[in-house]
């Protein structure tokens, strides 16, 4: 399944350890420099340079990154290296992927010099909100300068994975060139970049498996500049498992592709655009009949007349009969819903299904959805209303995520599922870990039913979108039922919130949302208190953004003794002045305390529109735009 | 009903309409023909929301940037799909770039949030003013920059020259140029 906002599942996902270099037991370790504390999930505190250590230490050396190369998981890496110096000094030879939460707590030399056989860089920049336009397009998180460093330190470089951060044509194409073993890039929600980026990209790395663009925004470009990206793969037979460009919204060579799809017989998951029709579609997949992931592209027959012609529905279900690896569909982008049963010979095999862009009826729905009964995974539009919920429940008993988004995603909007699919959800998915879940009417009852049905929550976000509302049948506040959330889920790290609530949720989610982790909040709070309880009682509360909430100087500053420990905390149009973050700033040295105006002469005044605070190692950056003042 | 009298309606009133007749930005968009769902179930809700529209909801409220919180990706997209539902004129352009000449920074705004040119223009005004070399820049005579915008078909056009319909409608990106360059899209019109 693309990964459209992991959230925290991205954090928890084990990682392999491969390829340990058989040539890392001798040498190379000598004088390290001053290296200061973990990368991203914060590790050891300083670490001073020392003489190689004596012969029998080396011995016992070589034997712990014997054993730490199997470790996976990078809470447990940072664990093993404050053991001492030599676990220190092992586990940073060993770790094979390099994640930075930030890309500003730690610049690329500190991170780099310490892990120096890391083979895989994950990098996450710009903070969530920057999604929902809160933060102008220019205000950071550039590749470049890590990737301009790797190529002088890290050659050996194979796998990049990238999370809201601007990456040129100019760093795809040196990409492409500067790693001869690179064969992973993953970009997730990305910008500054464009089909000539892709075209060079595709040219130069010959020994591409793995190409995700997932939910990036393209640089526009008028039609003679887009180039032909896809007939840039190398004329041979290519080692491609996994090809995703859903979000390349240009047109596409298809007599390229199909020849591609045609020379890469490890071809496992491939999401084309919504400018494949589904005459072409089932090209494809004749093509590839080993596919595990297939994103449909728009499931609608050619608009051109004199196209592809009918497209016979039994000929396309007999190419989806024949696929019988698939286990993750998406796509659907402009579905004509009559051809959708042709998906049935697979629904049952299907892990992960993303119908979130089909505009589709609860009945258009229910025959789906009914033969989809190892569906772990299922993202849909609210247009299925809470009918078509019902039929999930029904049928969907191994339910992890749930995703349903809207199909007007107004405020003033009808909203087309509400409470009573909520609970019907709740009562059939009893397995369900994470909710996402838009509407416009709910009631405290129905998050409640929720929250003793799925006692597996990990992730509960439910959006409200008309701000404030209360509950629509007993005109409440929604306060009891998140609070019924954080009670009743003792596992739940991420949590969003929404309709009208008061201080009085916060004090439950201090008191009872002790594993919360990542906390969204939008237009809730009466005053300072709900940000004090927050930050005096979520103790594992790493990430915390804020948006138009009555929350000021004595609430910001009350979690001073628990910055450090965040990833960021993010607050805008809340009602904070910059008395308050000049505080924070003095008191905490190592805290990048950012100011962000609408343009720089908004930075003068005394109230604080947009706030960023994060934890570096590296004090403020050189790349701020003129209208980011750090304090 | 509350009076909420903006100068979009005065705007309006003295426009010249090319497009089509009938779409009108202030009406709430709930007379969508959305493909029936089983709403007619929860009857109650139903006229809850119904009292609930008639006593408290203000006539429009004021746009909120970012909310609800779908990212721009998913929301074109289904606009353009709500377009087609609704069998209105596409709704091509929401958030566009901005580009200034001489400013090293992109900007980047939701057209829906404005009713109209005035509105724009103060918004862009203040954007940008930090970059202009004479400060002020004044919109009433002899403006430094102009403001110009790129239409579906990618050509280059003067903003005001169409509609406020049919710009949101058509624009992809804009861009304020310096003002002897404008000049030449000027007496083209």
């Amino acid at each position: 399944m693309t990964e459209e906002d992991g959230g925290d599942g991205e954090e928890n996902k084990d990682v392999e350890a491969r390829w340990w270099p058989p040539e890392a037991a001798d040498g190379g370790r000598l004088g390290e420099g001053p290296s200061g504390s973990g990368a991203g999930g914060g590790g050891g505190g300083g670490v001073l340079a020392d003489a190689p250590p004596p012969f029998s230490d080396q011995v016992l050396e070589n034997v712990l990154e014997n054993v730490l190369q199997f470790l996976g998981c990078r809470r447990d890496r940072n664990a093993a290296s404050l053991v001492c110096r030599s676990w220190y000094r092992a586990e940073a030879l060993t770790r094979s992927e390099l994640f930075v939460g930030n890309c500003y707590a730690v610049s690329p030399a500190r991170a780099l010099g310490r892990f120096r056989r890391a083979r895989a860089l994950v990098l996450k920049g710009r903070p969530r909100f920057a999604d929902f336009n809160l933060i102008p397009i220019d205000w950071g998180a550039l590749f470049s300068p890590w990737l301009t460093a790797m190529v002088v330190t890290h050659p050996w470089l194979e796998r990049v994975c990238l999370k809201r951060m601007t990456v040129s044509d100019d760093d795809l194409a040196l990409l492409a060139r500067s790693f001869p073993s690179f064969r992973d890039l993953t970009l997730i929600c990305c910008d500054g970049f464009g089909t000539p980026g892709l075209a060079a990209f595709a040219e130069h790395c010959r020994n591409l498996r793995v190409l995700d663009l997932i939910e990036n925004d393209l640089e526009d470009e008028v039609d003679e500049d887009v180039a032909d990206w896809i007939s840039r793969f190398p004329e041979t037979i290519t080692c491609l498992e996994s090809l995703s460009f859903e979000c390349v919204d240009f047109p596409v060579n298809f007599a390229a592709l199909e020849a591609l799809v045609a020379r890469s017989p490890s071809l496992r998951r491939l999401r084309v655009n919504q400018h494949v029709s589904l005459g072409q579609l089932r090209r494809l997949i004749a093509r590839a009949p080993h596919l595990t992931h297939l994103g449909t592209g728009s499931f609608r027959l050619e608009l051109v007349p004199g196209g592809a012609g009918d497209l016979n529905a039994a000929d396309l279900e007999a190419a989806f009969l024949a696929s019988n690896s698939l286990i993750c569909l998406s796509g659907f982008r402009e579905i004509a819903p009559e051809y959708l049963p042709a998906i049935y010979p697979v629904c049952v095999n299907l892990v992960s299904l993303n119908l979130s862009y089909a505009v589709i009826t609860a009945e258009q729905l229910r025959p789906v959805i009914l033969q989809c009964h190892n569906l772990q995974t299922f993202w849909v539009l609210d247009t299925v209303g809470d009918e078509g919920l019902r039929a999930v429940a029904k049928t969907c008993k191994n339910l992890h995520e749930l995703r349903v988004f809207p199909f007007d995603a107004t405020e003033e909007s009808e909203g087309s599922v509400s409470d009573i699919g909520l609970v019907a959800i709740s009562g059939g998915c009893r397995k369900l870990h994470s909710i996402l879940y838009f509407c416009q009417r709910m009631t405290n009852a129905a998050v409640l039913t929720m929250s003793k049905n799925c006692q597996d929550l990990v992730v509960f976000r439910l959006c409200i979108m008309g701000r404030h509302r209360p509950d629509h049948v007993t005109g409440e506040s929604m306060d009891e039922g998140f609070g019924a959330i954080v009670m009743n889920c003792k596992k739940l790290t991420r949590l969003a919130v929404s309709g009208l609530l008061t201080d009085k949720v916060f004090e439950y989610i201090a008191n009872y949302g002790k594993s919360v982790r990542t906390l969204s909040v939008a237009f809730a709070g009466n005053s300072d208190l709900s940000l004090k309880y927050v930050l005096e009682g979520c103790h594992n509360l790493q990430k915390l953004e804020i948006r138009d909430s009555p929350f000021g100087d004595a609430g910001l500053l009350s979690g001073i003794h628990h910055y450090y420990n965040m990833r960021f905390l993010w607050m805008s149009s809340c009602k904070l002045s910059l008395g308050g973050c000049n505080e924070v700033a003095r008191r905490l040295p190592h805290l990048v305390v950012e100011v962000i105006g609408n343009f720089p002469n908004e930075l003068d005044s005394d109230t604080v529109h947009k706030l960023y605070l994060y934890r570096s190692l590296e004090g403020p950056r050189d790349d701020a735009p003129p209208y980011v003042r750090t304090l | 009903m509350g009076s909420f009298v903006n100068d979009a309606d005065n705007l309006r009133d003295t426009e010249l309409r090319l497009g089509l007749p009938g779409t009108d930005d202030a009406a709430p968009e709930k007379s969508s023909s959305s493909p029936s769902t089983a709403r007619g179930t929860s009857k109650r809700a139903l006229e809850d929301d119904d009292d609930k529209k008639e006593l408290s909801s203000p006539p429009a409220k004021a746009q909120v940037v970012g909310w609800p919180p779908v990212r721009s990706h998913r929301r074109n997209n289904l606009q353009v799909k709500k377009a087609e539902v609704e069998v209105e004129a596409e709704a091509g352009g929401l958030y566009v770039k901005v580009s200034m000449d001489g400013a090293p920074y992109l900007r980047k705004i939701d057209l829906k949030v404005y009713k109209g040119y005035k509105e724009l223009r103060q918004a862009l005004d203040s954007m940008f003013k930090c970059f202009s070399s004479s400060g002020e820049v004044s919109r009433k005579e002899g403006c430094e920059y102009a403001m110009t915008y790129e239409d579906k078909d990618g050509d280059w056009m003067m903003v005001g020259d169409v509609p406020w319909e049919m710009f949101i409608s058509s624009c992809r990106r804009l861009r304020i140029m310096k003002g002897n360059e404008a000049i030449g899209l000027q007496s083209r019109a």
